[in-house]
């Protein structure tokens, strides 16, 4: 591996870290400058990405140590499939998000850049990190960039969204350092496949409290993932915000679902012996009962924003019933359908912006307005873009819903529930999202003031996120085999435990069974043992 | 000393979130104030509870205290201070922009 290669894990991090702080020490400077240097650091930040993941889709796994500490010891990043994908998409969906920013929006208030540079750090280090607690630490990250980024702009409505918002996220993160610490008092340990070899050998006094922490984390994950009946702030929330924070949070709620399924296949996987598939049956229903209430909250929805982020309910609903399923067809299906649906939701969200800049006082409320002056170029996108999410043939989202269905013939338990909850539900997004378009588009109010014309180059985002959908069925068998090609390196998280803790380390059972005794180790007074998985040279003293 | 430990992390931990619970956003950000410190002092302890000795090595000491915790708890609270100090700008601007202090922006 040369040096390029070793370090390189780290960039997707580093790059929106150094452009972020650049643009704090430029905060006076013009605004072109500022928007220029961004926009670079988005542009950077994507070949990066694309480095990474052509790195790794080979099925290698890169393990970044952070201060050369050996694996359970220090922090390590880790590449594999999953990760450097979810990358990709982040930076995909911020090079979007940022051409849309740049035509306006971003100067509604201060600091917007440092804040969307700061969030994608956040982004990335949660689905680079191999280390339980740096996980809270960049969720940590990417919460206070997001709620810099919700607020921007100002306002009463988003004033009150966001303390919503903010309060649940700090509850929530007091959770989930109360399950870190569990489990690092249980096992001694915060390094995932560290901890994915202790939980396998755990004695049986303490299943209980491991049980407890791990479905602890659980909730804190669905809580940000949006899984009902813990997705009540969302659509508060993401209808406040404004246009391209809100096209970027549209992956916020897919970190949730990739610490659920990065934690529950690594940690509490198939070899965790009494803890395997500890929250396989609560996902499922989760995932159909989040399906269905999202749904039903999109039919309700009298503004084109609430069911636009009512679409992010039922997406999420649609990723954890695939990933509740299990196994690879179904993880692979839900991979797919993450990446297209993220994609198309955000460029939902930057056409209601339009919409409703076009529609002018009448804003994205849904009755009847102004005729629009360009209602064959908004309609359309708005046709190709309802038509993806709701996963009508020929764009991704029926694509993703296939794969969904098809993987479901495998649970012929779950199957029945599946294809009727799945295929109900996309039926009545349809209903919402038609009948929002011909009430924004078709019918008008004669005595309403004149709209005015939209801005094209706000329009030129949208267009090309509603390309990349079609891209997605034009490439769906590549794709899709790169999902497929992650999700079974999710499911036997063999490769990972070796390129993490060195090679060996899957097979050094007995090792860890007498490890796990308790540790009445006695000149240690902590839980932490110090179990040598790496040649003892590389460990620091202090170790 | 154990069940006094646990005893305080649970009696600050329920505070907290009675106090989460209510209308106002004053004893909102108290509450969210006590769980991060239940949560701090749960972490710390986390390490297991010694007394008088050095979480460093040192020449001649056959026990020693976890660091690591000491390390994770740093982190927390530093990260829970910063959140609080913005939790308490964020409750100050929603009661300038929607002239209450109700959690909803709107008394009930």
């Amino acid at each position: 591996m040369s040096a390029v290669t070793a370090h390189g894990v780290i960039a997707p991090i580093l790059v929106p870290l150094l452009t972020g702080t650049l643009l704090v020490l430029l905060r006076g400077s013009a605004t072109p400058l500022r928007r220029t240097l961004s926009m670079l650091g988005v542009q950077l930040l994507l070949g990066v990405s694309l480095w990474l993941l052509l790195q790794v889709a080979d099925g290698e796994i890169l393990v970044y140590r952070l201060g050369n500490w050996a694996a359970p010891h220090g922090i390590v990043l880790v590449a594999d499939r999953l990760a450097a994908g979810m990358v990709l998409l982040t930076s995909v969906l911020a090079l979007f998000a940022m051409m849309h920013a740049i035509q306006g929006s971003d100067r509604r208030g201060r600091q917007f850049h440092v804040l969307f540079q700061f969030l994608l750090m956040g982004l990335n280090g949660a689905f680079l990190t191999g280390d339980l607690f740096n996980l809270f630490v960049f969720f940590e990250i990417l919460l206070i960039a997001s709620y810099g980024l919700l607020l921007h702009g100002g306002g009463a409505a988003r004033s009150r969204a966001g303390l919503h918002y903010v309060v649940i996220n700090l509850v929530g993160s007091s959770l989930f350092l109360f399950a870190v610490g569990t489990l690092y008092g249980v096992l001694g340990t915060l390094n995932m496949a560290d901890l994915s070899q202790r939980v396998a050998a755990l004695g049986p006094e303490d299943i209980g409290l491991v049980r407890a922490a791990a479905l602890l984390l659980f909730l804190v994950f669905a809580l940000k993932a949006a899984l009902a009946p813990l997705h009540l702030w969302l659509p508060g929330a993401y209808s406040a915000a404004g246009p391209a924070a809100v096209a970027l949070f549209a992956i916020m709620t897919k970190v949730g679902a990739y610490s659920i399924l990065r934690v529950y296949s690594l940690i509490f996987g198939a070899d965790a012996g009494p803890l395997a598939g500890l929250v396989d049956p609560w996902m499922l229903v989760l995932g159909l009962i989040t399906l269905v209430v999202g749904t039903l909250g999109a039919l309700a929805s009298q503004r084109l924003a609430l069911l636009v982020s009512h679409l992010v309910v039922v997406s999420a609903g649609s990723i954890l019933t695939a990933f509740g399923l299990g196994g690879e067809a179904a993880l692979s299906a839900g991979l797919y359908y993450t990446f297209q649906s993220t994609l198309v939701v955000a460029a939902l969200f930057m056409l209601t912006e339009n919409v409703a800049r076009t529609r002018g006082a009448f804003g994205d409320e849904l009755r009847a307005g102004p005729m629009l002056p360009a209602a064959n170029l908004l309609g359309g996108l708005f046709l190709v873009l309802a038509l993806a999410v709701a996963g009508l043939p020929p764009l991704s989202g029926f694509i993703g819903k296939v794969l969904i269905l098809k993987a479901s013939v495998g649970a012929p338990a779950a199957m029945p529930w599946i294809m009727a909850i799945v295929l109900i539900t996309g039926l009545l997004t349809l209903i919402a999202l038609a009948r929002a378009g011909s009430t924004l588009f078709f019918k008008t109010e004669t005595h309403a003031r004149t709209a005015s014309l939209p801005n094209v180059a706000k329009l030129v985002p949208v267009a090309a996120l509603a390309g990349i959908s079609l891209l997605f069925v034009v490439f769906a068998s590549p794709i899709h085999g790169y999902a497929q090609a992650a999700a079974a390196q999710l499911v036997d998280p063999g490769g990972y435990l070796e390129a993490v803790l060195g090679a060996g380390a899957t097979d050094n059972d007995a090792d860890a069974d007498t490890d796990t005794e308790p540790a009445k180790m006695a000149e240690v007074a902590g839980p932490r043992r110090t179990t040598v998985h790496s040649p003892p040279d590389q460990i620091m003293p202090a170790h | 000393m154990e069940a006094l430990i646990a005893l305080v992390i649970g009696l600050l931990a329920g505070c907290g979130i009675y106090l989460l619970l209510r209308a106002r956003t004053f004893p909102v950000v108290l509450g969210i104030t006590l769980l991060s410190y239940a949560v701090n002092l749960f972490l710390f302890v986390m390490g297991r509870l010694s007394i008088g000795v050095p979480a460093i090595i040192e020449p001649g000491r056959s026990a020693y205290a976890d660091p690591l915790p000491q390390a994770l708890v740093l982190t927390a609270i530093v990260i829970g201070f910063g959140m609080t100090a913005f939790v308490v700008v964020l409750a100050l601007r929603a009661r300038a922009d929607l002239g209450n202090d109700h959690v909803d922006g709107r008394e009930p």
